[in-house]
């Protein structure tokens, strides 16, 4: 692979754009196939499918092979609450392949001491998620158990499509959290979108265990069919 | 550090910046219970480093060594692994899948 390619792969990473780098198995003539660009390519349908599944895979044309590499941005987590428990999570979900972002106003609870090598945002979700610009390869948890700063983020998570959302609190705290939700304008079919109380139920008591919870929910939404999701449920 | 692919691709590019010979294996195809999904990754510079797996641990030794001739000579291989047979793999793999194995040189 020539090293401009390789370059070419790792900056649409890096800026959160899907593509495909398509590589002749004989000859070994490669390309790169950004999304806009998949309409107008001979493979176009494999391209289709590829960018809907996300997932790599050989392709036969006679008697050539062709292995598409598909790139899809990374899972992304970003956490409103640089709590005890996000401390916890931070480090697991980042193992686990996730880009992670917390975002909470509150500076002493936002300290680098407390979340080294954490993107933190020390700012009001209106302001830091406007920025982060979040995406349907993007999962929101709240954790701070204060309105003012969770309710705006999921209110911007689920415009935005994030592909998972959740808040932590009791189902009771959930239910006035939905009236308030609902006074926002956010419809029924929404607000049924979030996790809540956030986490599987495993019996988590630890705020590290509840961390697991919460990750073993956000891999399951991530990566099963919705059916099974739904079955799961 | 445990590396995710993305660490891998990028690590590949560094050291092939650096001016070291740099290969990449990809994991193309899959059968049975194979450890590592389609499109895993794993780079390998000249000294026989590498970054990342193609299968867990049980033929990335052997993707390494092949990796030097790719680098020598340039030229790209198509790897197969089975179930560890000892007349016919050096290696191989303990889950009872195979695995497919593109090497290509970094140029």
């Amino acid at each position: 692979m020539e090293l401009a390619l390789l370059e070419a792969l790792n900056a649409e990473r890096a800026a959160r754009r899907a593509c495909v780098l398509v590589t002749e198995i004989g000859r070994g003539r490669q390309r790169l196939v950004r999304s806009a660009e998949a309409a107008a390519d001979p493979l176009a349908e494999a391209l289709a499918e590829a960018f809907r599944t996300g997932r790599s895979f050989m392709l036969e044309l006679g008697n050539e092979r062709v292995f598409l590499t598909v790139q899809v941005p990374s899972p992304r987590l970003v956490i409103t609450g640089a709590v005890h428990i996000s401390q916890a999570l931070a480090p697991m979900a980042r193992t686990a392949g996730f880009d992670v972002t917390i975002v909470d106003p509150r500076t002493a609870f936002a300290t680098p001491e407390r979340f080294p090598d954490v993107d933190l945002r020390a700012e009001w979700p209106d302001v830091a998620l406007p920025a982060l610009a979040l995406d349907p390869f993007t999962a929101l948890a709240a954790l701070t158990h204060d309105p003012k700063i969770d309710d705006p983020a999921l209110a911007e998570a689920l415009a935005r499509g994030c592909f998972y959302v959740g808040a932590l609190g009791s189902r009771k705290t959930h239910a006035a959290r939905l009236e308030r939700l609902a006074a926002r304008g956010i419809g029924r079919e929404a607000l049924a979108r979030i996790h809540a109380p956030i986490g599987l139920d495993i019996g988590a008591a630890s705020s590290a265990e509840i961390a697991v919870s919460v990750l073993a929910q956000l891999v399951g939404t991530l990566r099963r069919r919705p059916a099974e999701r739904e079955q799961a449920a | 550090m445990f590396a995710r692919e993305e660490d891998v691709l990028e690590a590949a590019a560094r050291w092939r910046r650096e001016g070291r010979g740099v290969a990449l294996a990809t994991v193309v195809e899959t059968w049975g219970s194979a450890p590592r999904p389609v499109g895993s990754h794993l780079a390998i510079d000249e000294a026989g480093g590498f970054l990342g797996s193609v299968s867990g641990g049980c033929v990335e030794g052997a993707v390494v060594a092949e990796a030097g001739e790719v680098i020598a000579t340039g030229e790209a291989r198509l790897l197969e692994f089975g179930v560890a047979d000892e007349t016919a793999w050096q290696v191989g793999l303990s889950c009872g899948g195979r695995i497919r194995v593109y090497l290509e040189k970094v140029v």
